[in-house]
């Protein structure tokens, strides 16, 4: 946040002022700008899940959102997550991104749980071949959910990504089987939500639901967050999106910082999961797997 | 699939930014909504390359001529059913604004969508068809428009082509709907007739509508002012949560309206304590200078230990919310059981909850119909003013005064069933907070450590009845004194005769009698004295905040006699009355006595005397930092 520029008065202050000028009273406070208002509202719905919910864990695949997603947690609870990470490893991600989660969950200190996902046999044969390989990973997050019995999993989806996605609230509950009712959803207004799962299902909870993908950049950039260098372009292409190794693929840019990143977007009308296989087999074959509890 | 992408970012590279709107598109189903916004989408080059071409392949795949409504028809259940089922947020850009369009539906099924989207807006649009006119769910709308608060509403008669662009039909439909939301105190920035299929008046006044003057669609968006600072009302900072990750005591919370700076004097309501913000924390640098205004999600530290829980609002002395038991709220209903007079409820006023029950149903109407039909009971997606009454006191205003802590939420069974605004606010008995100046003490902490040669604490003794608490409690009182301590007897019963003589023993009033207990212990604490606390106190809840009202001074000691023996030892001769069915609200064999997890010590006092039970507590005193060591080098405290 820009909290600190407040504080150059003290010391830019003119010497030749009276003395009743010098008193640094400030009468209103500096203005927000869009992505202090996207961080306000993050940690608002954060600091909500914490005290409303019992045993919570935030989702963290590695990627930008997620990381973001994190340093929004810290600025929550200032400085500390005061809950686990929870990875749910497909081990089928880049080399870069297992590097990034073991430097960095030390570095943050993070409560880190990686958690394992079942074989692809065990699978919905019926599914698409990336979208099956996707599933592998609702399986692998039903297992630790059954395994530590959390009530509410913090995710770093947002509206802007996927059609399905921009259906969500910020406080989505989940059937007892992980599966998301997209007709029966309750309403959630001025901030509100609703915090109460059944019995034995669990709330998804979406602190950064709100926010773009160049919301996302520009906060990375301004808060100085660590990303895998995957995204930055290498070789005419770099990636926008990052899951599976054997089912993400690169798209053409020459962005070699997040400036760069920036004005692609500007420009681009690609969408941001066009490197993601699994959203391109069938018209429906995202939603099918968002009923069924993917993210 | 991904149907939209966001070409809009309103952070650009080189740091400037665009003022941000947010509008919600309303009307009646079928009066052409989604084809307005997969126009407005086109006309202002918002859609992903090809996504048109791709979607009228699709249309021609499936035999169906192309409708623009199909850009928004990215679900195929949504497709299924031929409506859009939910809020959608979209992006696009108008000359000088970045417009987020939250797509509410139209569908009457859809009410609470509707509210989910015009909820979280700036401004809105109301569409009407331009044959069938003004509808229930046209006018259903405008008036759920007024209530949510929103009150830049451009209308747009839609379906020009349909009767011809006839000036005069939309002249009438005009009439009617300005005099509607007049009516609901909210008049249209404008009404335009447009087409939105053949895209007349949305980015261009076309020669078919060339008798209309005023703005397009897009023009009219583009006029939209983002939502009101809110940082020029009284502060209001309600408290999400207290943390003590480390030695801060942080006080978290959004600040609703105003401003903070450190050394501002707050108020904490409903309470009515009186405290100076000494920082404001926050990460990774902290703690900040400077003002924090409206919006900001903060965390501050107090000159002195409060008592706070979440829900408590803190406010500038001079400006602070009413506290309350009563309120009148002017409400909109979507539970699928009428809200009728009687009915227990949870109400919520930003962080803070309230069990509270309906005491009157003032109105209730179906702001559907034309005309207003009184009715005993609020019924689903209709809305009417009511009276309630709360179970714990809250802090709030009246909507007029202050939009964001005058409004509430209403939950039946875990569940948002409504909302609705603060009409007015029936004021309690409790003085008014200004004239409330605590005074500290003269002597500091340690001048009277060094003299009784022990910290304040409060020792919080907890049991069943006749398990020996008193016994104990008196002996150590004893023991202290004569050690040149000065320790306080606060024994439950005692106080009950007293200070607590107005409660009984209902949950809530045990709850009460607890807390009360606990700040007076608190405040001997504080003041050095050890306060021995002699109570049942069965709640576990109850005890949890004696021990955050206490904090760092609380030790809990379970007094945990076996049930049968407290039975036959009986002194006060309760457990026989209670066994006769004299004494309903009896722990011990009635009502279940909840053990400590983690009291700092347990005494069983029929395998012990009470003198060695007395030792055992002097030593965890000693080790938990209460009594000094015999020999204390008294120059250190000095």
């Amino acid at each position: 946040m820009h909290l600190l520029k407040d504080n150059s008065g003290a010391d830019g202050r003119d010497s030749q002022a009276p003395v009743s000028q010098q008193i640094p009273v400030e009468l209103t406070a500096p203005s927000m700008d869009h992505l202090d208002q996207l961080e306000a509202q993050s940690i608002y719905i954060f600091r909500e899940a914490f005290a409303r919910l019992k045993k919570i864990a935030l989702l963290w695949s590695l990627g930008k959102d997620s990381n973001v997603m994190i340093w929004l947690a810290r600025k929550a609870f200032f400085g500390r997550l005061p809950f686990p990470a929870l990875h749910v490893d497909t081990g089928k991600k880049f080399p870069e991104m297992y590097r990034f989660r073991d430097h960095y969950g030390k570095e943050w200190e993070l409560d880190l749980r990686v958690e394992p996902c079942p074989p692809i046999d065990a699978v919905d044969p019926t599914l698409p071949p990336a979208a099956r390989s996707a599933a592998r990973k609702t399986e692998g997050l039903k297992m630790a959910l059954g395994k530590y019995g959390f009530d509410g999993l913090i995710a770093g989806i947002r509206r802007d990504e996927e059609a399905t996605r921009a259906k969500e609230r910020v406080f989505s509950p989940r059937g007892l089987e992980g599966n998301w009712d997209v007709r029966d959803q309750p309403p959630e207004f001025w901030d509100h939500f609703n915090a109460s799962p059944p019995q034995g299902a669990h709330l998804r909870i979406h602190p950064i639901l709100h926010w773009t993908e160049a919301d996302i950049w520009a906060y990375t950039k301004r808060e100085n967050i660590p990303i895998i260098p995957l995204y930055l372009a290498k070789d005419g292409k770099r990636y926008r999106s990052l899951g599976d190794q054997d089912i993400t693929n690169p798209v053409a840019s020459t962005a070699k910082n997040i400036d760069e990143i920036l004005a692609e977007l500007e420009q681009t009308k690609v969408p941001e999961r066009a490197g993601r296989a699994l959203d391109h087999e069938t018209e429906d074959a995202f939603e099918r797997l968002r009923v069924a509890g993917y993210l | 699939m991904n149907m939209i992408v966001t070409p809009a970012s309103p952070a650009t590279p080189n740091g400037t930014t665009r003022p941000q709107v947010r509008i919600v598109i309303v009307g009646h189903v079928d009066h052409g909504k989604s084809t307005l916004v997969g126009r407005l989408l086109h006309e202002t080059g918002s859609l992903p390359d090809g996504k048109l071409e791709m979607l009228k392949a699709v249309s021609a795949r499936r035999g169906m001529p192309f409708e623009w409504s199909f850009l928004l028809d990215a679900l195929q259940t949504e497709r299924d059913q031929g409506i859009t089922i939910d809020t959608t947020q979209i992006r696009f850009r108008t000359n000088s604004r970045d417009i987020v369009l939250i797509d509410a539906p139209g569908h009457a099924e859809f009410l609470r969508n509707m509210i989910t989207g015009a909820s979280q807006a700036d401004g809105a649009v109301l569409i009407i068809d331009a044959l069938e006119g003004v509808r229930d769910q046209t006018r259903r709308h405008g008036y759920l428009l007024h209530l949510l608060g929103v009150k830049q509403v451009a209308v747009v008669v839609n379906k020009m082509d349909r009767v011809d662009f006839s000036d005069l039909r939309f002249k009438e439909i005009s009439d009617e709907i300005s005099a509607h939301l007049q009516g609901l105190g909210v008049t249209p920035t404008a009404v335009i007739p447009i087409s939105a299929r053949d895209g007349d008046g949305v980015a261009e006044r076309t020669d078919r509508i060339g008798w209309y003057k005023g703005p397009t669609v897009v023009e009219a968006l583009d006029r939209l002012e983002p939502a009101r600072p809110l940082e020029a009302l009284a502060l209001r900072l309600p408290v999400q949560a207290i943390y003590k990750f480390d030695d801060r005591r942080i006080v978290a919370g959004r600040i609703e309206s105003g401003s903070l700076i450190a050394g501002d004097e707050i108020v904490v309501m409903p309470a009515g304590k009186i405290a100076k913000i000494k920082t404001v924390e926050s990460w990774p640098v902290t703690p900040v200078a400077g003002r924090q205004g409206a919006g900001r999600s903060v965390g501050i530290t107090l000159d002195r230990e409060l008592f706070i829980e979440r829900g408590d609002i803190i406010a500038h002395a001079d400006a602070a919310p009413r506290e309350t038991r009563r309120l009148r709220a002017r409400i909109f209903w979507l539970h699928d059981k009428p809200l009728a007079k009687g009915d227990q409820l949870l109400v919520r006023c930003g962080p803070k909850e309230s069990r509270a029950t309906v005491v009157a149903i003032e109105k209730a109407v179906d702001p559907g119909e034309l005309e207003s039909r009184e009715n005993k009971a609020i019924g689903r997606n209709h809305v009417g003013e009511i009276d309630i009454s709360l179970s714990n006191p809250i802090a709030a205003d009246p909507y007029t005064e202050n939009p964001r802590t005058g409004r509430l939420v209403i939950e039946v069974s875990g569940r948002i069933a409504g909302g609705g605004l603060v009409l007015s606010v029936d004021a309690g008995q409790r003085a008014v907070p200004v004239d409330i100046v605590p005074v500290e003490s003269a002597l500091r902490p340690d001048e009277r450590s060094a003299r009784y040669q022990h910290n304040g604490a409060v020792v919080w003794l907890t049991g069943l009845p006749a398990s020996g608490k008193s016994t104990l409690a008196k002996a150590l009182e004893r023991r202290l004194f004569t050690n040149g301590g000065s320790p306080i007897l606060l024994d439950g019963d005692t106080v009950r005769a007293g200070l607590n003589s107005d409660l009984g023993f209902s949950a809530a009033d045990r709850s009460e009698n607890i807390r009360r207990l606990a700040e007076v212990a608190t405040h001997l604490a504080r003041n050095g004295h050890i306060a021995i606390v002699a109570a049942v106190s069965p709640a576990r809840e109850d005890r949890a905040t004696a021990r955050r009202i206490a904090d760092t001074a609380f030790r809990e000691i379970h007094v945990a006699t076996p049930a049968d023996i407290c039975e036959e030892r009986d002194p006060k001769g309760h457990y026989k009355k209670a066994r006769a069915g004299a004494l309903a609200s009896f722990t011990g064999i009635g009502n279940d006595y909840e053990r400590p997890e983690a009291a700092e010590l347990v005494i069983d006092t029929s395998t012990r005397t009470v003198a060695e039970a007395a030792d055992e507590i002097e030593q965890m005193l000693k080790t938990t930092g209460v009594l000094f060591d015999e020999v204390v080098d008294l120059a250190a405290n000095i």
